[in-house]
């Protein structure tokens, strides 16, 4: 086996990781979890004094 | 505890403001070099010569404008989305200065003719050094501040803006290997064409990791925040981060296309540019449908302009650069203006955008205010800045179709059509049209440094508090 050999059972190797990714990515297993992490942005308003008034943020509950 | 503790706001800050800074002198630069191309006369002393003056304009917008973008955004993502004030805000600091320095460094040894002549990576080996120093503290900042996180998910911003950090590192540090002669000259440590090839490897994940990674990680932040909607499809935005990393490493020989370049090598490149542009284009389409249903706040919020114009020129230059990337397209636009048009489409429309209008969402709230002096002036900035681009874009793209067709015609003998001489005599209307292009963007940026003076005078520096760990809101 020369080290070509090598060299295209990495890229392959790469490309599989991949598509494992994308099915990861996809499957309902992930949903949950992506959906807490989109939020985290808006778990509470960053301008001032709106983090004050405690509970969500307007942007939170718009996108509740 | 948490009700004492706040946010470490003040690098942020001061980044910040030194993004305006250093944007409207890189800009002021890139202008003074698009004179001297119409109006020869101007290179008037050999520090202020074309030549010199070039590097200096495009380390001074890439390293300085978007550099100082990069850290105070992704400094202020960071800590916001984990909800938890920075790592080592000491080490932070000196990030913040040692680039400074690093930026004031280069502005002196470049017009002086101190060039290691690697494009975008001219600096000097100890300029380099101090560069390698100030990279590994902000990968320690930043790193340090996710591992410390009070949320159980790492928002995907941060993901993009941490392959931006560790890619440049690699980038820089392999690239920059050289062999020091003297204090100010060294020689790369790799020769013929593998020197060429680690150049751009180096340049070209130079704008796929700093000029796009870290980027995205601004628009997967600002872009939801200004909209006041989550981001599209989150799952689409991690099958893009990975696609992205998979794919951008080996597009960097279509910057080598007929040279000494293994011919192989060259296809390999090629063929990877033309996959970049799946990902390219998922990341545009999260970005700009994370609008969807909201799509009638472009009509009064200026900074949603910025942002989902920056993104729409992001899909127009990715798509361009794959095109640009087949041989036979490349034969033509090789060492043309089209180039530069191509280059100006993703860092005027793209990068200059996303950063203008993220800047302008965090200067208010760096000051404990809601929003800018005037949301007219940046309405104003915005038309500015899209005609200045459109200007420099469409007249580089006809300049540069026109040199490669000049440079290309012959005779039925067999000679050349035109000489060289010619082609930079037609060329010369479009110079001028990209000059006032490049007048009119500066203008836009003058209009914003006024905005923010106006915003920040008089007002005490604001430190928000800490957010509540993530498990009181879930």
């Amino acid at each position: 086996m020369d080290i070509n050999d090598l060299r295209s059972i990495i890229t392959l190797m790469g490309f599989l990781c991949f598509l494992a990714i994308c099915a990861w990515a996809y499957s309902g297993h992930a949903k949950r979890g992506f959906d807490e992490a989109a939020h985290l942005p808006f778990t509470e308003d960053d301008l001032p004094g709106g983090d004050r008034v405690g509970g969500q943020s307007k942007e939170g509950k718009a996108n509740g | 505890m948490q009700s004492q503790a706040t946010y470490n706001y003040k690098v942020v800050r001061q980044f910040a403001i030194m993004t305006v800074v250093w944007g409207i002198v890189g800009m002021l630069v890139g202008v003074i070099a698009a004179a001297q191309l119409v109006w020869p006369e101007l290179n008037v002393a050999e520090w202020l010569h074309f030549g010199r003056l070039r590097p200096l304009h495009t380390n001074a917008v890439i390293f300085a404008f978007g550099g100082c973008a990069l850290f105070a955004t992704s400094y202020y993502v960071v800590q916001r989305t984990n909800h938890t004030t920075l790592f080592a805000p000491w080490l932070a600091s000196f990030t913040f200065w040692g680039w400074q320095l690093i930026i004031v460094l280069a502005a002196i040894t470049l017009p002086l003719g101190f060039t290691s002549g690697k494009e975008y990576a001219e600096l000097e080996w100890p300029i380099d050094i101090l560069i390698a120093i100030v990279w590994v503290s902000y990968a320690i900042v930043f790193f340090g501040t996710v591992a410390k996180r009070n949320t159980s998910h790492i928002y995907v911003a941060n993901w993009f803006y941490g392959a931006f950090i560790l890619t440049v590192a690699l980038l820089h540090i392999v690239n920059s290997a050289e062999v020091p002669v003297t204090l100010t000259k060294s020689y790369s440590a790799y020769a013929g064409v593998q020197d060429a090839m680690v150049q751009w490897w180096y340049g070209h994940n130079a704008v796929g990791f700093f000029l796009t990674a870290g980027f995205l990680g601004m628009m997967y932040y600002f872009v939801p925040k200004q909209a006041e909607r989550p981001v599209y499809s989150y799952r689409l935005s991690v099958v893009h981060f990975w696609a992205l990393i998979f794919t951008y490493m080996w597009a960097g020989p279509h910057h080598l296309h007929y040279t000494a370049l293994p011919d192989w090598t060259q296809s390999v490149g090629m063929m990877f540019s033309l996959i970049l542009m799946a990902p390219s284009w998922g990341g545009m389409i999260n970005g700009i449908m994370t609008l969807s249903g909201a799509w009638h706040k472009l009509r009064t919020d200026p900074i949603l302009k910025f942002l989902i114009t920056s993104l729409s020129f992001y899909g127009m230059s990715t798509f361009e650069g794959p095109m640009m990337s087949v041989k036979t397209v490349n034969a033509l636009s090789h060492y043309t203006d089209w180039t530069i048009g191509h280059v100006h489409s993703g860092a005027l429309g793209w990068v200059a955008m996303v950063s203008i209008g993220s800047i302008y969402y965090l200067i208010p709230r760096m000051y404990g205010k809601t929003e800018m002096y005037s949301t007219k002036l940046i309405t104003t900035h915005f038309w500015i800045a899209t005609i200045g681009v459109v200007l420099y874009i469409a007249s580089m793209w006809i300049s540069g179709v026109m040199q490669g067709l000049m440079w290309r015609a012959t005779n039925p003998d067999g000679t050349l059509t035109y000489s060289f001489v010619e082609s930079v005599k037609a060329s010369y209307p479009f110079w001028t049209i990209r000059f006032i292009g490049g007048v009119l963007f500066l203008s836009g940026m003058l209009l914003m440094f006024y905005n923010v003076l106006k915003t920040i005078a008089g007002e005490k520096a604001y430190n928000a508090p800490v957010l509540a760990p993530q498990a009181a809101h879930a």
